[in-house]
């Protein structure tokens, strides 16, 4: 089942053709892989399944992307539920200027939810999901800024989870961190695999390989090509892909 | 090469920074040593004395008492303590419908001999005359005079500084006054103001944007003086006829004018520092769903916080020493103002208008200087505030 269809996407900053004519479908709770050289539209088409895009002004988009069987880009969407439901973590870590607790509780708070004791369980849950508990229990009325940059990355993934998404969008979310919390990471992703759709965009290789079930190969705008892990890493059908996991151009 | 200019830039910063730091130093000195000059004047004009009868038992008289008995407010002794006669007021220039210029001799020589007569006829008399003449004439008695104390001004109600004989130098009703003006000026422009800035960092159009912005910096590089003849065209005739007033020129005038001037520095400070919020923390606001109001006052207000909070210091800070438009729409009435409709003064109003008509060194240009270093506190006071609140808020960058 599919949880994320695509279809003869197209998207352009004001007269910029950054993506070009891009199909692909996402099956449910399975981790999904965008690789690519940098600029070929990556963060691009992950920003467009939680319409963070919308924000840029000036940006089109023709083709249809459903989620769920529903077309998100539809008139009757409440953009805000849809956000709700599709999670995101950014390339660098973006804490709100708030404590620790706050920062995790912030998804649950402006979705309207009051019960205290409730919060409290969910943001430790998240926090443990995220492999940061440990570091922050004693300390979560501080302020997140107090972290360093690779728990603030933790936090903002457990700030993301803590909502429970169905979704959940990660733009390169390691790119900042060292090895050891790069591993817990994808440790948290492989546990996540089976319970919800994660999609993530990332430049290592190896990272693609570990965690995902599907990659999808980017370059200038076009998916070039799209298919199981295993295969697009051992043996990919273009030869443009041959290249970049080999290292010889990107 | 490089060492040396090195050398040299480093010095330069050095010297500049320490001069400029004791020049202001000396600045704020100079301001404190001539304020507190005010406290060595005596309560009675400097070279004159209140001469009484010897009957009379009064032994002092506070410079409140001394003008009501001059403005014969008060007319019988008993009202200050002393028996049951009726004050006889004196002045200097009585002597001449009294005695004939013989009689008081061509240079006044025989002034002094009159005016002791006069005390020793009346026991109700009291007499302002200068300390000369009587210092040595039998039958009259000066009152021994005091320096002006330091809670009649602090506490002091009522600001008469060129009274005679007795100055009274009250700061209650310009401190209240300039509080009551600042105030409300805030309590206007601190909603708009903020409104306004998040209006045009948040939900306004580029376009809007790039044709507001302009306009509003533009506002706050008019003059004072046109603001204030703005108000007193527009603002204080409006104010008369919505509330009925015997004149329009009040403190409300004062702090709409104020409100007006105040809000082009809140609102540019206030909305730069929401525009540096940076767009990821606001992607990651709305990627959990949060919406665009929950956004605004949930990540960038507390993100800019400080920015915001500087951008209404500077504001209170331009209201709390705003003289010429004040000036022009208040009324200009140094009393205790009982409502924000009545005439009243600030203490920049305040200085700017008598400071020329004050003689140097005397005791009104010294409480001018202490009204200056009033107003110096009360800044102070309002800067540490909000040092201290946003000191408070530990979850900044
Ligand atoms: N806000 C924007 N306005 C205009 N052009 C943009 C904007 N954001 C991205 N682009 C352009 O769109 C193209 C794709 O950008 P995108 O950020 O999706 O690349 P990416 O694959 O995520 O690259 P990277 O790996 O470096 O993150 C780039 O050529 C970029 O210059
Ligand atoms: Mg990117």
């Amino acid at each position: 089942m599919n949880k994320i269809e695509a279809k003869n996407v197209d998207f352009y900053y004001g007269s910029f053709h950054a993506l070009k004519h891009i199909s692909l479908d996402i099956p449910q709770n399975e981790v999904v892989a965008f690789i690519g050289p940098s600029g070929c539209g990556k963060s691009t088409f992950l920003r467009l399944f939680n319409r963070m895009n919308d924000l840029i002004p000036g940006t089109r988009l023709t083709g249809q992307i459903s989620i769920d069987g529903t077309d998100i880009y539809g008139r009757s969407v409440d953009v805000d539920l849809l956000r709700r439901d599709v999670g995101m973590v950014f390339q660098r870590p973006n804490p709100f200027p708030k404590s620790i607790f706050e920062n995790v509780a912030y998804g649950l708070r402006v979705n309207g939810v009051k019960d205290r004791a409730f919060i409290a369980q969910r943001v430790e849950e998240a926090l443990k999901g995220a492999a940061l508990w440990d570091e922050v229990k004693d300390k979560l009325k501080e302020s997140a800024y107090a972290l360093s940059g690779g728990q603030q990355q933790r936090l903002c993934i457990a700030r993301a989870m803590a909502v429970e998404p169905s979704v959940l969008l990660m733009d390169e979310p390691a790119s900042a961190l060292d090895p050891i919390s790069t591993a817990k990471i994808e440790e948290l992703i492989c546990d996540l695999s089976g319970r919800t759709t994660v999609v993530i965009v990332t430049h290592s290789m190896q990272q693609a390989a570990r965690v995902s079930n599907k990659t999808a190969f980017f370059y200038l705008g076009e998916m070039v090509e799209y298919g199981e892990t295993k295969k697009i890493f051992t043996n990919p059908d273009q030869e443009a892909t041959q290249n970049y996991i080999t290292g010889r151009f990107g | 090469m490089k060492k040396w200019i090195d050398r040299i830039a480093r010095w330069v910063f050095t010297v500049s920074g320490f001069t400029t730091s004791v020049v202001i130093l000396l600045i704020i000195g100079f301001l404190f040593t001539e304020a507190a000059g005010l406290f060595r004047n005596p309560i009675v004009e400097e070279g004159y004395v209140l001469a009484l009868n010897p009957k009379n038992p009064v032994k002092e008289l506070s410079a409140e008492q001394i003008k009501q008995l001059f403005d014969e407010d008060i007319t019988n002794w008993k009202e200050v303590g002393g028996p049951d006669l009726p004050v006889r007021v004196f002045r200097l220039e009585d002597l001449d419908q009294l005695y004939t210029e013989e009689q008081l001799g061509a240079e006044y020589e025989f002034a002094g001999a009159k005016i002791a007569e006069q005390v020793q006829q009346s026991p109700g008399i009291v007499a302002f005359v200068p300390d000369v003449l009587v210092q040595e004439a039998p039958g009259v008695r000066c009152l021994p005079d005091r320096t002006i104390p330091l809670k009649d001004v602090l506490l002091g109600a009522e600001w008469y500084p060129t009274a005679t004989p007795s100055p009274i130098f009250g700061i209650l009703p310009l401190v209240s006054g300039t509080i009551w003006v600042s105030f409300f000026a805030i309590l206007i422009a601190l909603p708009f103001g903020l409104a306004v800035s998040i209006y045009l960092a948040e939900i306004a159009p580029e376009k809007v944007h790039k044709l507001f912005k302009p306009v509003i910096e533009l506002l706050g590089g008019i003059p004072s003086v046109v603001y204030g003849f703005f108000g007193l065209a527009v603002i204080v005739p409006l104010l008369q006829q919505t509330f009925g007033l015997p004149v329009g020129e009040s403190g409300l005038a004062g702090s709409i004018v104020l409100a007006i001037m105040a809000l082009p520095t809140i609102i540019t400070v206030a909305e730069d520092a929401m525009r540096n919020c940076p767009r990821t923390m606001r992607e990651a606001s709305l990627a959990l769903g949060a919406t665009r109001w929950q956004t605004i006052y949930k990540v960038v207000i507390p993100f800019s916080i400080t920015g915001i909070t500087s951008g209404v210091v500077l504001g209170i800070g331009r209201a709390i020493g705003e003289t010429m438009a004040v000036l022009m729409v208040t009324g200009n009435a140094a009393i205790l103002p009982s409502s924000i409709l009545e005439p009243l003064r600030t203490i920049p109003a305040t200085i700017a208008a008598e400071l020329g008509e004050a003689p140097a060194g005397g005791a009104h240009y010294q409480a001018l200087f202490l009204l200056g270093v009033i107003l110096f506190f009360i800044t102070l006071f309002i800067n540490s505030c909000v040092e201290f609140v946003s000191a408070r808020n530990k979850f900044k960058r």
